[in-house]
């Protein structure tokens, strides 16, 4: 195996400097307690001005008065931390971000993808570069040797076992990257490289400095294994997309949002899962004059389908006809995607030599599309039930409700095909009584009481109807259904 | 007005001009109708295959579905799917269901009220499109000719029957349907039968009430 470390020296600043519109101006972060405010961080432009990383901020001040100060939040720099090693994951399926300011991941499998070592270094720091992160990165078979040599020299590879050793051998000690600055107490005891050190006996080494100090030598050296913590993806997705300018049609946003979807796609092949429910979210700014803030607030879109699913087209499909039904009554800035469940993704079981037209579409993807356009409730099925009250008769079926459509409905004397959502009254001449009557006298237990006489009529044009009328009259017909 | 020349062959290799007398080939089998007088008198023996077929009633309830259930029963017996686009009324679950059809396989799509006739013709396009359906009928109450002819081309490509039910008054209106079939009197007359000539004698179904109770 392996090891590239990817050192990120000015993390912090690159953080802030990502989010800032001039990159190029002065600008310093400052950290510390309110009565000892120091500079943490300086960029290069604030560098030329005079100020220093470590300066207290009255004297910063003093420098230079142009300089854009922002607050250093350590929260924003593991923020970073953890979208490179996102990023690095892109590589290699071994990457650990354990120790501040370095990324380290598993390169040797990654040559017959991205090429040699010369090329696949070359595609990090172009991307790191478009990123806008600064950088060193080392090649070395052992990740703590990667991150020693990161330190020390960038761009320097190391790809040979046998010469390792000899290598590390040479290292001053204070730079060899020890835990608990133990470097510096070894170099005060005389001690100048590693070599010397490992010469001393382990015993002294391990009464002295303890035992992670020797773990650390063993897994320098390769001697023993070095469990990494690795990065695992988070399981769940969140993408945002700032807009320059304020969005007011749904035109504008579907590019953006094919953007969003795409990579959630990508996302998902990459966790071999799918997504069932996701949310659109319509960042809006309004500036309000008189108060002078800008005020935010957002508009939620809501996609949910009934299955997981994780096809690109098919996403961008339901997302656009949700976003379409849904009303933009504020400018959008910013849009945002989010998807908390990301439930396994079982893929639909074809048939290999299955003949299907070319524009065929499953009936599920179908009924979400469907959905998506013309509302959640619009595609149903329907199931008969025991009430012998006809409006109560059927009821609409779930997706997964097989169980109620196959359900036998009680024998009954012969009943319509069409039932009329609302009994209307009948008034036609020249009525012929069929059959009936079939008297309906149900529902007093939930105060729906129900008494009626059912006949089969039959209308001059020949159409046979099932109307009603109040027990023992006949004539006031209130047509209920057509034999159609 | 530069006619354009079109052959003869052309024509006749895509049936919209047949030779009279000659009984053009019967290629793609139609599906039977369960009535063996009206599978007699249609070209293909039964609904065309991959077409749109419109039904002309006077009215709701005069006996359309009474020509289709079989149709219907044996598709979903068979665990193939079919959908109603936008019924006019509730389709009555246990009388369907007495009827023969598998309620597991019948999907409807009922469009929101605020866009039910722009919402259901888009919809039975994409139901006949998909190739995911057996049959798809639909109310395409108000459709032109134009969205006539996108639904028989959907059928078309999604290989599906396609029924289109729709009011009597559009029956001397020129259609793209493969099949046209009104309600005269008690029995269906065939108006429009493509692939074959136009039989004269109409057709009697059993009444409509003779559903099995």
């Amino acid at each position: 195996m392996l090891w590239a470390c990817i050192r990120l020296p000015h993390l912090a600043l690159d953080a802030v400097l990502h989010d800032v519109d001039d990159p190029a101006r002065p600008l310093a972060l400052v950290t510390g307690p309110a009565q000892l405010r120091t500079l943490h961080a300086v960029n290069a432009a604030a560098a030329e001005a005079g100020l220093r990383p470590g300066m207290r901020l009255t004297a910063a001040n003093a420098v230079s008065a142009e300089t854009a100060l922002h607050d250093h939040d350590p929260e924003r720099d593991a923020r970073a931390h953890r979208f490179l090693a996102a990023w690095a994951y892109r590589h290699s399926s071994l990457v650990s971000a354990q120790w501040p300011g370095a990324i380290v991941l598993e390169a040797s499998a990654s040559f017959r993808l991205f090429g040699p070592w010369p090329q696949l270094e070359a595609k990090l720091r172009r991307e790191l570069d478009a990123l806008g992160f600064q950088h060193r990165i080392a090649l070395a078979p052992t990740p703590r040797a990667a991150q020693v040599f990161a330190g020390l020299r960038d761009g320097y590879a190391l790809s040979d076992r046998d010469t390792l050793a000899p290598t590390l051998d040479r290292v001053p000690i204070r730079r060899a990257a020890l835990p608990d600055e133990a470097g510096v107490r070894l170099h005060r005891m005389g001690i100048r490289s590693l070599k010397e050190l490992r010469e001393l006996p382990r015993d002294g080494i391990r009464r002295r400095f303890g035992l992670p100090l020797l773990e650390h030598l063993d897994r320098l050296y390769g001697t023993a294994d070095d469990p990494l913590d690795c990065y695992q993806p988070p399981d769940h997705f969140d993408s945002r997309i700032e807009m320059g300018y304020e969005v007011e049609s749904h035109q504008a946003l579907l590019f953006p949002l094919r953007r969003l979807v795409r990579d959630l796609a990508v996302y998902l092949s990459a966790r071999d899962g799918g997504v069932q429910r996701f949310v659109i979210r319509l960042e809006h700014e309004v500036l309000r004059r008189e108060a002078g803030v800008r005020e935010k607030s957002h508009t939620d879109v809501a996609v949910g389908m009934l299955a997981a699913e994780r096809d690109a087209a098919l996403l961008m499909d339901i997302a656009r006809n949700r976003l379409e039904q849904a009303s933009i009554d504020k400018p959008v800035v910013g849009l945002r995607l989010l998807a908390r469940e990301l439930p396994p993704f079982v893929p639909a079981a074809r048939d290999l030599f299955d003949t299907r037209p070319s524009q065929a579409m499953p009936w599920p993807q179908l009924r979400e599309r469907l959905r998506a356009k013309l509302g959640d409730d619009a595609v149903y099925r329907i199931a008969p039930t025991g009430d012998p009250r006809p409006e109560r008769a059927w009821r609409p079926a779930d997706v997964d409700d097989d169980a109620a459509c196959t359900a036998p409905a009680p024998i009954r004397p012969p009943r319509p095909a069409w039932l009329l959502p609302q009994p209307v009254p009948l008034r036609q001449h020249g009525l012929r009584i069929v059959s009936g009557p079939e008297r309906l006298e149900s529902g007093w237990w939930d105060d729906d009481d129900v008494r009626r006489d059912y006949y089969v009529l039959e209308t001059a044009h020949g159409q046979r109807a099932w109307a009603y009328a109040d027990p023992g009259k006949r004539g006031e017909w209130m047509l209920h259904g057509w034999f159609a | 007005m530069g006619a354009q020349v079109i052959p003869l062959e052309s024509l006749l290799s895509a049936r919209t001009v047949w030779r009279a007398g000659r009984q053009a080939a019967p290629a793609p089998l139609g599906e039977s109708t369960g009535f063996a007088a009206l599978d007699a008198l249609l070209p293909h023996g039964g609904w065309p295959q991959g077409a749109l077929s419109e039904l002309l009633i006077p009215a709701e309830g005069v006996g359309e579905l009474t020509l289709l259930m079989p149709t219907l029963a044996r598709m979903t017996q068979a665990g193939r799917l079919v959908a109603l686009i936008a019924p006019p009324l509730c389709p009555y679950a246990p009388a369907w269901q007495r009827a023969g059809v598998d309620l597991r396989y019948l999907e409807i799509v009922q469009p929101g009220v605020d866009n039910r006739s722009r919402g259901a013709l888009w919809a039975f396009e994409q139901c006949l499109r998909s190739a995911a359906f057996s049959a798809v009928l639909g109310w395409p109450s108000n459709a032109d000719g134009a969205s006539l002819r996108r639904l028989q081309v959907a059928a078309d490509t999604g290989q599906c029957l396609g029924f289109a039910v729709r009011d009597s008054k559009h029956a001397d209106n020129p259609s793209p349907a493969a099949l046209r079939m009104e309600r005269v009197q008690g029995h269906w007359r065939i108006r429009k039968c493509r692939g074959g000539q136009v039989p004269s004698q109409g057709f009697a179904p059993p009444s409509p009430a003779v559903l099995p109770g």
